[in-house]
């Protein structure tokens, strides 16, 4: 194994026994000898990849694909079946924020509690601490027992110790979704301070915007398989796809169920009720880049077609800034829904059409994704991740991205 | 205990950034025995925090804290003092103190057993989300004993002070070697029943049971020489007693603090008896040595056992 290599998954298998009923005393266990019956579930299988030194890498997949599991190995929680892990240098696991608090303590006993399980000694915990409260913004609290916090400053020590600790791979399970919107801002500029000291973080998130702001490459697992290694925009594709062939296993009677081959995903899209076809700015041809000049309207044109009648449909929408080689910026995400346009598409070819009257940015690459969802059940249709992309040059003088428009005048004339 | 050690690591330079030594970890089904004790070894300061939070838990509602942690076992005293020397007229002389120095090391070894025992299941939420050697909650659990055991020494002194009793001093650093194998044998069985119960939750019961059958078998309320000594030795079986390792730390500290093998009891007459066998110095030690060697080779096993086990923790809790 190289120096560089922080985290290396070798052939990495965990097999989770489900008994149905297994007894935990002895006589439980005297009469039911060999009798338990249990189910194998293979929550990881022959997973392998390496994680560089500096490399933020995030892990992709519904519930239940394995990813948890594969950060918990990753931390030493939990022990693979067969395969290993090498981890190079210390590691700190947000497996949960808060886990390992003593609520009859205080915060302060928590702090050193909590740094030496992650492997402090006290010299080292005295020199951090202050910032620890500080970004846990708990100065007045520090002294009250745990058990009084209320769950936002329960989080905030959690990732405060977490973060402070400062150490070589920092392993994050879905912990920023909780906290005002505030902190998650801290927390993440905190986590890019991270990436600029060339540390490594594995970061697991549902949120997709977060994955491709943050991470240099992004793992998507599906039922204990690593499906894709990939740049974050194609692995956000392959998630969205692996999202929407979930929901055709939960409905076997629209698809067959075999979704690994290439027939068998054509198949599945077939089985889809609404398929985005097409996705047209201002009329453009597909293949081809168009450009839109700051300041015009614009129109995106969405073709569809629905295999049968879908009641509260609402189209998603977002529009990025940047290339896929830079880190795109989300500018705009939105769902009709939440302006309340929320549709009955019939059966059939038909397009939405949504109109921007006046295109406010300047230069840049721009591109958008376009999805199709139920609103009731939140349910994902269908996606196009880069729907289009579109280049936009200004064509007045001055700096600045932003060009709304306004006017001028003297008061008194 | 808990004083910080010099340590003088190299991250003096830029305080506030924290630079460790690299080390390289494996996350397999199997690890070996050695590997286990070098991340015990490195998580030894956990070991303190959680000695420490877990006594500061237990009395942190209570008026008086730490005191019962000595009113307890004096009552214990007290009440074992006031039924076989009072009412079943027991006529060894300074009873008091045979019982305290009987009763010392065993309520270490019983302590920290039946702690250890249920501590793996207690932290479930610990064991589900942190990870650190599992071994250290056992080791707190007979660390947090042994703060107790420094309290009851405490209650000892004290009944040695005020009944003016005066233990042999020349023997007193044997107490050593005694704690060494009470410790280590404790840990062993600690980190053993710890595992199990994980799978078979009615050990903690089944170890209170044999806990208390353990504490008769064991020379603390009656005299070891008087009675079982004698017909050992009529019957070459001598080490067939000695098997039990709280028998040579019981009576090597009852030798200790009580001191005087042969006593004049106190009933009419005063006849002679043999309370503690008139054994040299040197036996006693040679049997805690044994102990402390036996005790290792379970440690080792122990460990073994907890490694097996230790992989589907998480999924069993």
């Amino acid at each position: 194994m190289s120096d560089d290599v922080a985290v290396s998954i070798e052939d990495v298998s965990k097999r989770f026994r489900l008994y149905q009923d297994r007894g935990t005393s002895l006589k439980e266990r005297f009469v039911k000898r060999g009798k338990s019956r249990y189910e194998d579930l293979w929550a990881l299988q022959n997973v392998s990849f390496e994680v560089a030194e500096g490399e933020t890498v995030g892990i992709m997949g519904h519930n239940g694909s394995g990813k948890s599991t594969l950060l918990k190995s990753i931390c030493g929680v939990l022990q693979p079946t067969s395969g290993q892990i090498v981890v190079n240098g210390s590691i700190a696991g947000l497996l949960e924020l808060g886990a390992g608090f003593q609520h009859e303590l205080s915060g302060r006993d928590n702090i050193y509690l909590n740094g030496s399980m992650l492997g402090l000694s006290k010299k080292e915990i005295d020199d951090i601490f202050d910032d620890i409260v500080e970004f846990a913004e708990l100065d007045k609290f520090i002294d009250n027992q745990v058990k009084f916090y209320s769950s936002g400053m329960y989080v905030r020590l959690g990732f405060a110790v977490a973060v402070n600790v400062n150490p070589d791979i920092l392993v994050i399970d879905e912990v920023l979704a909780v906290g005002d919107e505030r902190f998650q801002r801290k927390c993440i500029s905190r986590i890019r301070e991270f990436q600029d000291q060339g540390k490594t973080i594995i970061f697991v998130s549902h949120a997709s915007h977060l994955v491709r702001a943050i991470c240099n490459r992004a793992v998507v697992m599906d039922r204990g398989n690593v499906i894709t290694i990939s740049n974050p925009g194609d692995a956000i594709r392959t998630f969205r796809d692996s999202l929407l062939a979930v929901e055709d296993r939960r409905n076997p009677q629209k698809a067959n169920g075999q979704d690994t081959s290439g027939a068998a995903t054509a198949e599945r899209d077939a089985a889809r009720t609404v398929r985005i076809e097409q996705v047209r700015l201002n009329g453009s041809i597909p293949g081809v880049q168009p450009n839109v000049k700051t300041g015009e309207s614009i129109k995106i044109e969405v073709d569809y077609h629905a295999s049968k009648r879908v009641e509260g449909a609402t189209f998603t929408f977002e529009l990025w800034l940047g290339e896929s080689t830079e880190e795109p910026m989300p500018l705009m995400l939105r769902s009709s829904d939440e302006e309340g346009f929320i549709f009955s598409l019939e059966e059939g070819h038909n397009t939405a059409v949504i109109t921007v009257p006046v295109w406010p940015l300047t230069d840049g690459t721009y591109f958008l994704n376009v999805g199709v969802a139920t609103q009731n059940e939140g349910m994902m249709l269908d996606w196009k991740e880069k729907a289009v992309t579109f280049e936009t040059v200004f064509e007045g003088r001055s700096e600045g991205i932003l060009c709304l428009p306004y006017e001028i005048a003297l008061r008194d004339q | 205990m808990g004083t910080q050690g010099h340590e003088t690591e190299d991250n003096s330079a830029v305080p506030g950034v924290l630079e460790r030594t690299k080390v390289s970890r494996v996350v397999s089904a199997k690890t070996s025995v050695p590997q286990r004790v070098t991340e015990i070894w490195r998580s030894r300061e956990l070991l303190g925090h959680l000695i420490s939070s877990s006594i500061k838990v237990k009395y942190k509602n209570s008026a008086l804290g730490l005191v019962w942690s000595m009113v307890n076992p004096a009552m214990t005293l007290i009440i074992y003092w006031f039924v076989f020397g009072v009412v079943l007229h027991n006529a060894i002389p300074n009873f008091v103190i045979y019982l305290v120095s009987g009763l010392l090391f065993f309520n270490f070894f019983q302590t920290g057993v039946q702690m250890a025992t249920g501590t793996i299941v207690d932290n479930a939420g610990l064991v589900k989300k942190v990870a650190f050697p599992r071994e250290i909650l056992c080791l707190a659990a007979v660390g947090t004993s042994g703060v107790f055991l420094f309290f009851q020494g405490i209650v000892m002194v004290l009944f040695l002070v005020v009944l003016q009793y005066a233990p042999d001093w020349g023997l007193l650093w044997m107490l050593v070697p005694v704690f060494v194998a009470t410790a280590i044998f404790t840990s062993a069985l600690g980190i053993a029943l710890g595992a199990i119960n994980v799978y078979l939750r009615d050990m903690k019961h089944l170890i209170d049971v044999i806990l208390t059958a353990w504490f008769w078998g064991t020379p603390i309320v009656y005299s070891f020489a008087a009675t079982i000594y004698p017909h050992l030795v009529r019957s070459s079986l001598t080490w067939l007693y000695m098997i039990n390792p709280l028998n040579p730390i019981v009576l090597t500290t009852q030798r200790v603090i009580y001191g005087h093998p042969i006593v004049h009891l106190t009933s009419p007459g005063a006849p002679l008896m043999q309370l503690l066998p008139s054994w040299g110095w040197n036996t006693y030690l040679f049997m805690d040595l044994g102990v402390i060697a036996g005790s290792l080779v379970l440690l080792w096993i122990a460990m073994a056992i907890f490694g097996r086990l230790e992989g589907n923790f998480a999924e069993t809790l």
